[in-house]
């Protein structure tokens, strides 16, 4: 590597202060840093320092997301295929390679997109600012592929980046400063201005417009809240019969081990707990991802299941709290989006209240909700807008015991 | 009423080249320095001049603004030199020292004896106050301050730090002595913390007078301020005072030979030192025949102190006032490739309190040569409860951080300012993300503190 570091070392004269090209130094910063861990050294304070830096952190962060993404380009390619033959019942394994390159030729333009778009906007801001490109990009990049429907249009995926971006991220000053989650935004935007593609029967599978036989390409939740549709025009005392009738119907297209390993319709990177689960398990074996948000997540989901079991009444209801876990996006949601420390609550305390609201509000909004078949999305960026103040109360309770110590003295 | 501390948090970082258990006594250094810039926030006055002579314990300079606080020289020999920097401010002054020290001698004292001003008093004269740290601040004690306890760290659990039991073994009275006037200092108590882990010297466990607690866990286990926080904490108001275990001796040896006698024993370490062992110097010498013939390689960085909180000097730099210990560890300024010993490198050669190097799962005991290198670049607060992990107090570490950084005062005294030094934070330095000089902000929210609210 010895004719890089040559390379280099010729170059930085120009870019540095006072060089000709001294306006494009945050664009050759940031790739000669990526290349080497540049050479600075400490000046105060302790004289060496932790081996992690934030790129490190970033990119094993993106490597705990390669199982959902492997997987997601499979069971995009299964759902392709499905819809252009028509057939639900076709073997999940079968033709795997065939799948899998029809799912990269889904994917691969998505990320492109994302990074690109977004990349080149971090770029002219930090051209602006004089800095080099700061890392947080990098994941959000990653992620927000991975939460889209598989047949959304490449543009709008190009617009909802560039929106997140600039609206949710740079006008606050960058990586580090955000106050919602980057690549939620870019979803919420797509959510609200553009319905008609990010939800209902047709946009989940690549390709698929009607299946032959009537039934339709929706998500599980999706389909969930169809049956609970039926249920309203049935009379009186039949409603419990119908309500069990629709849960036999849902749990036989979806069942407990489809939804687990992530054999049915959805965005692409979430369908797969176990998938989310070899990321959580990087995250935390590494150390870099929360283990108290993602648990209590995870406990509040269970708790909201079972709050809406007392109720009770119908389907969606009725759902068993841990099939909650596993549809949609919530392990996703857990593992990935809320554990974001920028927008997460950040003292240790706050981590648990805010990942348990989060995990009770997702499945508050998804089944009271009529309107929204899925709720992670919406909770998730709601608890990050009371992060900070969790934390407030949090710090208040720390700064009070030090105010008692002294009157007690 | 002894007190037992355990701790959860820290992190004890494993280098390579701790000193090992030999001890050479050098001669007198040719020359000494005394770096005002040691003594935080004091403006000197001096008292000598260039080419003055002085004896050891003669007074070279003493407080602008609090005349009784005086510094006294180590050693008997010329004054120099009184180097200054920018807007003449007094960076150092050097004295030549005779090969033969002469001491500026008083009868000798028996603290306990004596009144508590009588103590407080020829500690002033002697320049022994110097050795006095106040908290909050973390600066030179304030003598018309009343402390409310004094504290004594009988270890340090610091990188390769001395161990204080080989130190100052077979000095139970010059260390006792030095307790006996500490006792007079404070209407409180005198707490001695000894290692909860290791048995330690008779020179601590046969202390009398004193307050004898124990703490056990990783660094900053023997720092006093993480020892006062679980002992006696420090609150708006109030002053604490500590004093390092190996200035206690010095002060005892004071009160029992009337000389004002500072030599110490201090560790050579560092993964760059051929053999690292014990010396018996004098405070303030120059390093330059210490480190003679023991550095092994070019590009070095000397530290006087250690490598989290210690000083950088020249290679015949002079070792500081408060030094225990001189480290050397290669400089890190080469370009690291990224995927060998870079960013994204396997990490077998890299120490990370986290587990994202491979050094941590394949080498879970290995001791690492360290160089200076940030190993990143500085970034926002991104990732959170870093800091935390290795922070033993009930304090919000990054939440302070911020409050200093924003010279927000209100946020660090509610936050709990008064009880930090940043000493304390220098393991949230070496552990965050952000690398940002995080004792650096700490101590700037401290001056902002002790202009506005001091």
């Amino acid at each position: 590597m010895k004719f890089l570091e040559k390379i280099v070392h010729k170059m930085e004269p120009k870019f540095s202060k006072g060089g000709k090209l001294e306006k494009w130094n945050p664009i050759f910063e940031s790739f000669s840093t990526l290349a080497f861990t540049p050479a600075h050294v400490t000046k105060r304070g302790a004289h060496i320092r932790d081996g992690v830096d934030l790129k490190r952190t970033m990119m094993t962060v993106i490597l705990a997301m390669v199982p959902c993404l492997l997987f997601g380009i499979y069971n995009t390619g299964h759902w392709e295929l499905v819809a252009a033959t028509g057939d639900r019942s076709m073997e999940f394994w079968a033709n795997g390679g065939e799948k899998f390159i029809a799912g990269l030729f889904v994917m691969l333009p998505l990320i492109v997109v994302s990074y690109g778009v977004g990349l080149t906007i971090e770029f002219i801001f930090g051209m602006m600012r004089g800095h080099s490109l700061h890392e947080g990009f990098l994941v959000s990049g990653m992620l927000i592929p991975l939460i889209m429907p598989a047949d959304v249009p490449l543009w709008m995926v190009g617009v909802a980046t560039a929106f997140a971006v600039i609206i949710g991220k740079e006008v606050f000053g960058g990586t580090g400063m955000n106050i919602v989650n980057v690549a939620l935004t870019a979803r919420a935007f797509l959510f609200f201005a553009y319905p008609t593609s990010m939800s209902g029967d047709n946009v989940w599978m690549s390709g698929a417009e009607k299946f032959t036989d009537g039934s339709t390409g929706a998500t599980a939740l999706g389909d969930l809240a169809t049956f609970m549709g039926d249920k309203a025009t049935v009379a009186g005392e039949v409603v419990t019969n119908a309500a069990a009738d629709g849960m036999s119907t849902f749990s036989n297209s979806y069942s407990v081990m489809d939804s687990f390993f992530g054999m049915i319709p959805g965005s692409i990177g979430e369908t797969s707990v176990l998938a989310c689960l070899f990321g959580a398990a990087i995250l935390l074996i590494t150390g870099i991802g929360s283990l108290r948000i993602m648990l209590s997540f995870a406990i509040g989901g269970l708790v909201g299941g079972f709050l809406m079991n007392a109720i009770g009444g119908n389907v969606y209801l009725d759902l068993p709290p841990y099939y909650h876990l596993l549809l949609g996006g919530f392990a996703f949601g857990a593992v990935f989006m809320a554990t974001d420390p920028v927008t997460a609550a950040q003292t240790a305390t706050g981590k648990i209240i805010y990942g348990f609201l989060g995990g009770l509000v997702a499945i508050l909004i998804r089944v009271l909700n009529p309107a929204y078949p899925e709720g992670v999305m919406l909770a998730i960026l709601f608890m990050n807008v009371m992060a900070p103040i969790i934390d407030h109360y949090v710090i208040q309770s720390n700064i009070k015991r030090r105010l008692k110590r002294v009157k007690t003295a | 009423m002894s007190k037992t501390v355990k701790l959860r948090k820290g992190l004890d970082i494993r280098l390579v080249g701790a000193a090992n258990k030999v001890k050479t006594e050098l001669s007198a250094p040719k020359t000494v320095s005394i770096k005002p810039a040691d003594f935080h926030g004091m403006t000197p006055k001096m008292v000598v001049r260039e080419g003055d002579s002085v004896k050891a314990g003669s007074i070279v300079f003493h407080d602008k603004y609090n005349e009784p606080v005086k510094c006294a020289s180590p050693v008997s020999g010329k004054v120099e030199a009184i180097v200054r920097g920018e807007k003449r401010r007094i960076m150092e002054v050097i004295i030549s020292a005779d090969p033969e020290i002469q001491y500026d001698e008083v009868a000798p004292k028996d603290a306990s004896s004596m009144s508590n001003d009588e103590v407080k008093a020829a500690m002033l004269a002697s320049g022994l106050w110097m050795y006095i740290k106040q908290r909050p601040l973390d600066i030179v004690a304030n003598p018309d301050n009343e402390a409310k306890a004094i504290f004594v760290s009988a270890f340090d659990s610091s990188p390769l730090a001395p161990d204080f039991d080989y130190v100052l073994h077979g000095k139970n009275e010059e260390f006792q002595a030095g307790l006996n006037a500490l006792a007079k200092l404070t209407s409180g108590t005198v707490h001695l913390t000894l290692n909860g882990k290791a048995p330690a010297d008779a020179t601590f466990t046969g202390a009398t007078g004193v307050q004898s607690n124990k703490i056990s866990g990783k660094h900053p286990a023997g720092n006093v301020g993480t020892q006062m926080h679980h002992i006696d904490p420090v609150n708006k108001g109030e002053f604490v005072w500590s004093v390092n275990a190996q200035d206690v001796a010095i002060i005892g040896r004071y009160f029992l030979s009337g000389k004002y006698d500072a030599r110490k024993t201090i560790a050579l370490t560092g993964s760059e030192i051929k053999d690292p062992h014990y010396f018996e110097v004098i405070s303030g010498a120059n390093v330059a025949n210490i480190l003679e013939g023991q550095i092994t390689s070019d590009n070095v960085r000397v530290i006087s102190g250690n490598v989290l909180t210690g000083d950088k000097i020249a290679q015949d730099g002079y070792l500081g006032f408060y030094s225990n210990q001189i480290t050397v560890i290669p400089e890190g300024d080469q370009l690291k490739f990224v995927l060998t010993k870079g960013w994204m490198g396997p990490g077998m050669d890299k120490f990370s309190n986290n587990r994202l190097m491979m050094s941590a799962w394949l080498a879970p005991r290995k001791k690492f040569r360290q160089d200076t290198n940030t190993n990143g670049e500085e970034r926002a607060f991104v990732m959170t409860g870093e800091l935390e992990k290795v922070f033993p107090f009930d304090i919000l570490p990054m939440q302070l951080v911020k409050a200093a950084i924003t010279d927000d005062i209100d946020g660090m005294e509610a936050l709990g300012i008064y009880e930090v030094a940043p000493e304390d934070f220098a393991l949230c330095e070496y552990v965050c993300t952000t690398k940002i000089d995080i004792q650096d902000k700490i101590r700037q929210g401290l001056d902002l503190i002790g202009e506005e609210c001091m």
